[in-house]
């Protein structure tokens, strides 16, 4: 696709060779491919994880894994690559770095070598991880790595480390990232553009940027404790030198839980600039939109202890983050109604992207009903660890930012690459998407119900049929991935060349007044800003 | 407004990304700040069921009674054996109540353990004091040696008139004791999951 790429560009641009373009990039719209590309490479080991999950969960019985302890490795992996590796570069590493600075009409990132280094930290950090399901037992303390499971007693050869370390390096990234971008919003806005012009997918850039910069370095010093506790003989979380376990879940979730919105935030800036698009109209509430990304990143950071409901701590407490957890419905149901509103007496065009965009309003939706069902301190005494919060987080972020991310593609694709997708091939990768998902997650709410625990690989022989019907979603879904690169592929080798504006007049933002592809140096000349 | 020029710009950037670089150090601080700051917060607000130290009992003694229970734990890799003497007993809210457990070392070699300690119910933290404990100092232990380990505490009476805590009659102390890092260390006995974690491909 590089190649392919390459071959496309403007002939007037001035492009470096293959080595100096591809390696030590510092053009924003190369780097945002090389995330997206990453993205994709990384899904396909993160995706081929979860299929080999559903194999073993597909009868009760143990049936390709040789244990629990290699079957928490997969589900760690599984959990840690689609977080760290698929979601996040892909949206903001990848949209992130190639629109942000077109949307707001600067020639590039603030910082471009940094942007490069960003990049370059994921990969040692993706082989890092990758490694460690070879290594010894494995990262098998789930994606959370609470101790003592994550200490070395049960986890004593050096695959937990590799992974403790790959979480520093792709946090370090996320760290650099963060601060360019914030750089780049502030400071390199073209004349004209102020922050209340700025379009929503850059605000929700800029609102993720501020979380990574408070969340990210608190994970970093967790697990640099984690790893003197492994290693050095400190006792950070070991109570024998008078540490404390539930200290980790505190430094953890503190992270853990504006991560979720990290990861959903930029999603959101999708399908905003999507729905709009292809309701031919502004978006419905333009200031609420930007606003309601900054509350939910507010709020986000005082909520953390609604995943510890079961970890001990008094009722006062589980009250306060129960209710303020509940508040973060307001400002998603502001969004939520805010994108209904858009499409509300639109000239609605249900092309691929729009449909990914109204799947994930509906797919996201059924996770936040679900998320306020999980916010009640008493109903989570029992469904805590059951798979009723695997359906529920899947639901919004497997469903919802990658649907997140699929809109994107759909809807830029014709910008990064210069060639329209074939719209009928996006649709039927809509729709296998869509059933393959609902099929694969749906099912999991009954389970949990029922009371199947997660992170087993085996289930008592009563919850064999929603289980079968989850795996056979799964497949659907794996069927659906792969036909997802045939769509690509057959996008870049016959797609049809693509004009600048191909949307029509929905699509108003900046990356729309550029050639697709856009000239390797954007905007030299500053754009205008009506 | 227009563009500064590059110059100015590049200052502002730097300006800038170094704030963001600051602020992201300084984040990184603060969670390691949180270590001795949680310890604290558990302390002054018995979070967690974490008892209040130190504070004499008033004198006047309460109507209302409570039980007051004891358990004892012992980490597998301590060869000790440790109990308290009584299961539980009843006094009156306010009275200073006096417990002993006994710790004995099983092994042929000196062996140091060290102690945590909480409450459950966890609300009741904040209103159960203690004036003499055995509290997370370590304790090295002869072989075949025994200790009686006493325990000073009194219940606070506003226990009987916080909503949240009114309901409570029993109260459950519960002690832990731990062999101390340095003293596995020196005997090899670093805590070890043993053979029924991992694929056994490492061990």
């Amino acid at each position: 696709m590089a190649h392919a790429a390459e071959a496309h560009h403007d002939h007037h641009d001035h492009k470096p060779g293959f080595v100096a373009r591809w390696f030590f990039s510092t053009n924003h719209k190369d780097i945002g491919t090389l995330y997206i590309l990453f993205s994709l490479f990384a899904a396909i080991i993160g995706i081929g994880i979860s299929f080999l999950m559903r194999l073993e969960l597909q009868q009760p019985g143990m049936q390709i894994f040789a244990d629990g302890q290699v079957w928490n490795a997969y589900v760690s992996a599984h959990g840690l690559i689609m977080v760290f590796f698929v979601i996040m570069p892909a949206l903001i590493g990848g949209f992130g770095n190639w629109f942000v600075p077109i949307m707001i009409g600067a020639p590039d990132m603030a910082f471009p070598r940094l942007n490069n280094i960003s990049f370059w930290l994921m990969v040692p950090a993706f082989l890092l991880l990758a490694g460690s399901l070879f290594v010894g037992e494995g990262p098998g303390a789930g994606w959370t790595i609470y101790p003592p499971l994550s200490d070395n007693a049960f986890h004593p050869s050096p695959a937990m480390d590799m992974a403790l370390f790959s979480l520093h390096l792709a946090g370090a990234s996320s760290i650099l990232g963060a601060a360019n971008f914030i750089t780049t919003i502030f400071n390199m806005r073209a004349p004209g553009m102020t922050l209340h012009k700025m379009p929503l997918f850059v605000w929700s850039i800029l609102v993720t940027a501020f979380l990574l910069l408070l969340a990210v370095p608190v994970l970093g010093g967790a697990i640099t404790m984690l790893i003197t506790d492994r290693n050095f003989g400190t006792a950070f979380f070991d109570p024998a030198g008078g540490g404390d376990p539930v200290l980790f879940q505190h430094l953890f979730w503190f992270f853990g839980h504006p991560e979720v919105y990290i990861m959903i935030l930029p999603a959101f800036g999708v399908i905003s600039h999507v729905i709009s698009t292809f309701s031919k109209k502004p978006v419905f509430g333009y200031l609420g939109m930007a606003y309601a990304m900054v509350a939910i990143g507010v709020v986000g950071f005082v909520v953390w202890a609604h995943h510890m409901y079961t970890s001990g701590i008094d009722v006062d407490t589980r009250a306060y983050f129960m209710a303020a957890t509940m508040i973060i419905a307001v400002p998603t149901g502001v969004k939520i109604f805010s994108w209904i509103a858009t499409m509300w007496g639109g000239s609605l065009k249900m092309d691929t992207p729009m449909l990914f965009a109204v799947g994930f309003i509906f797919l996201f939706t059924v996770g936040g009903v679900t998320g306020v069902v999980l916010a009640n301190a008493g109903i989570t005494q029992i469904l805590h660890n059951t798979y009723y919060v695997v359906a529920h987080f899947h639901y919004v972020l497997s469903l919802g930012a990658v649907f997140g991310i699929y809109a994107g593609i759909y809807y830029w694709i014709g910008k990064m690459s210069g060639r329209q997708y074939p719209e009928k091939l996006g649709k039927i990768h809509f729709w296998l998407t869509f059933v393959g998902v609902n099929l694969t997650f749906f099912p999991m709410h009954f389970l949990g119900n029922q009371g199947m625990p997660r992170r087993y690989p085996d289930y008592p022989d009563a919850m064999w049929g929603w289980n079968l019907i989850s795996s056979l979603g799964s497949y659907i879904s794996i069927v659906s991935f792969l036909f997802f690169f045939y769509v690509m592929w057959v996008t870049l080798r016959r797609g049809e060349q693509a004009a600048p504006n191909y949307w029509g007049e929905g699509a108003t933002t900046l990356e729309w007044q550029v050639s697709s592809p856009p000239p390797f140096h954007t905007f030299d000349e500053l754009p205008r800003i009506r | 407004m227009a563009r500064p020029d590059p110059a100015t710009l590049a200052r502002r950037n730097r300006r800038m990304a170094f704030g963001a670089f600051g602020f992201a150090a300084f984040m990184v601080g603060v969670s390691f700040a949180a270590v001795p700051l949680y310890d604290l917060f558990c302390r002054v607000t018995g979070f967690g069921g974490t008892p209040m130290i130190g504070q004499a009992a008033p004198g006047a003694a309460g109507e209302r009674s409570i039980t007051v229970r004891f358990n004892a734990n012992t980490q597998p890799n301590l060869p000790w054996r440790f109990a308290p003497q009584q299961t539980a007993m009843t006094l009156r809210l306010g009275e200073e109540g006096l417990a002993f457990y006994t710790a004995r070392n099983l092994a042929p070699a000196a062996v140091t353990g060290v102690s945590t300690y909480n409450v459950t119910p966890e609300v009741v933290g904040r209103y159960f004091h203690k004036t003499a404990c055995f509290c997370f100092e370590e304790q090295t232990l002869e072989p075949g040696q025994a200790v009686d380990m006493p325990l000073a505490f009194w219940v606070d009476p506003r226990i009987a008139t916080d909503p949240a805590t009114r309901d409570i009659r029993t109260i459950t102390v519960s002690y832990t004791f731990f062999r101390s890092l340095n003293d596995a260390e020196r005997a090899g006995a670093l805590a070890n999951a043993g053979p029924h974690v991992g694929n056994g491909r490492v061990r």
